[in-house]
């Protein structure tokens, strides 16, 4: 504490001090400082490794100050658990988008889960495939307008959307499955909280962890960072509601 | 007196901070341009308002926002 004010707010010390590429009031950097923040206060830095995706997060491992590893296009789930089981005491994570989580990765993640694997996935739903250039993903709203929907996704056509927690959340491997988002500062603390609680899952090997972040994509929905806020308030939880869909009763007596 | 500092050059102008102030205005966009080319979020706090709440350092996406707090004197009841 000095004479100006006590410091109460600052870059977190796993984040590294570089400018990122994403978007102007993208939300990867948010999500980014939150993990960073918790690696910080569970002291695990010096033994967390990361697993970047494909997708807008694929330059991941150049924002953390913690050990990366780069996954084939939807692998990571099954990149962390070889890490994972040849090294036990490690953190394991991985940081994935809808495009490579839910499509291309999604036979990894099921079984992952269904495996019980004792890996936390942090799952950034934006409903378009950003760094392609904002095609459908298979988490596009029903009508929303994508570079690959121009009419709206038309859901006798292309389908319905995967909702993630509420699928993976029926396999019994799984110990805590809970949809979190970060349009204000109050969802931010919930995010923030539910970040701790999948790594602390993870340290307590009660099985397999992930948090859905419901996200933006200001570039790609053709909105500025403040509208896109609304769109995630109004229209995207509407259909991805915010909860907890499994909490096994283990984690509830985590501290 | 709490406080902010804002790293300009690092801001994307994205505005996210601008929306959370509960003082309503203590962070504005610039006039002028950083060297990224966009318009940076500035602090302007004359009459001492900001009470370091860190919301805006919570919205912001690129962590430019470092915030210090000085905590108020409690008014006394003669």
């Amino acid at each position: 504490m000095s004479e100006d004010g006590e410091l109460v707010f600052r870059r977190p010390a796993a984040l590294s001090d570089v400018v990122t590429h994403y978007c102007p009031g993208c939300m990867h950097g948010i999500v980014h400082r939150l993990i960073a923040e918790v690696i910080d206060e569970l002291g695990i830095r010096e033994r967390t490794v990361g697993i970047a995706p494909v997708g807008c997060s694929v330059l991941a491992y150049h924002y953390f100050e913690c050990d990366f590893a780069e996954a084939a296009h939807g692998r990571a789930p099954a990149m962390a658990t070889g890490i994972k089981r040849t090294h036990p005491e490690l953190v394991v994570f991985t940081y994935q988008g809808d495009g490579d989580l839910a499509s291309i990765g999604t036979n990894e993640l099921i079984h992952a889960a269904a495996r019980g694997e004792n890996i936390t996935v942090v799952f950034i739903n934006n409903a378009v495939y950003g760094m392609t250039g904002g095609q459908m993903a298979p988490t596009t709203l029903p009508g929303m307008v994508t570079t690959s929907s121009p009419y709206g996704r038309d859901v006798k056509r292309q389908g319905y959307p995967v909702r993630v927690c509420e699928l993976v959340s029926q396999l019994d491997g799984t110990a805590y499955i809970v949809r979190r988002s970060a349009y204000k500062p109050a969802e931010i603390r919930k995010l923030r909280q539910a970040l701790k609680i999948a790594f602390q899952v993870q340290m307590a090997e009660l099985g397999f962890s992930l948090v859905e972040v419901v996200s933006n994509c200001p570039t790609n929905w053709g909105m500025t960072p403040k509208e896109s806020l609304r769109f995630v308030e109004e229209r995207m939880i509407a259909y991805y509601p915010l909860g907890d869909y499994r909490v096994r009763d283990e984690v509830k007596t985590l501290k | 007196m709490s406080y902010i500092v804002i790293d300009e050059d690092r801001c994307k102008g994205c505005e996210l901070c601008t929306t959370v102030c509960p003082q309503g205005d203590l962070v504005q966009m610039a006039g002028h341009f950083n060297v990224k080319g966009y318009r940076p979020s500035v602090f302007v706090d004359p009459e001492g308002r900001c009470t370091g709440c860190t919301l805006c350092a919570m919205m912001c996406p690129d962590t430019v926002i470092t915030v210090y707090r000085t905590a108020r004197k409690k008014k006394t009841v003669e």
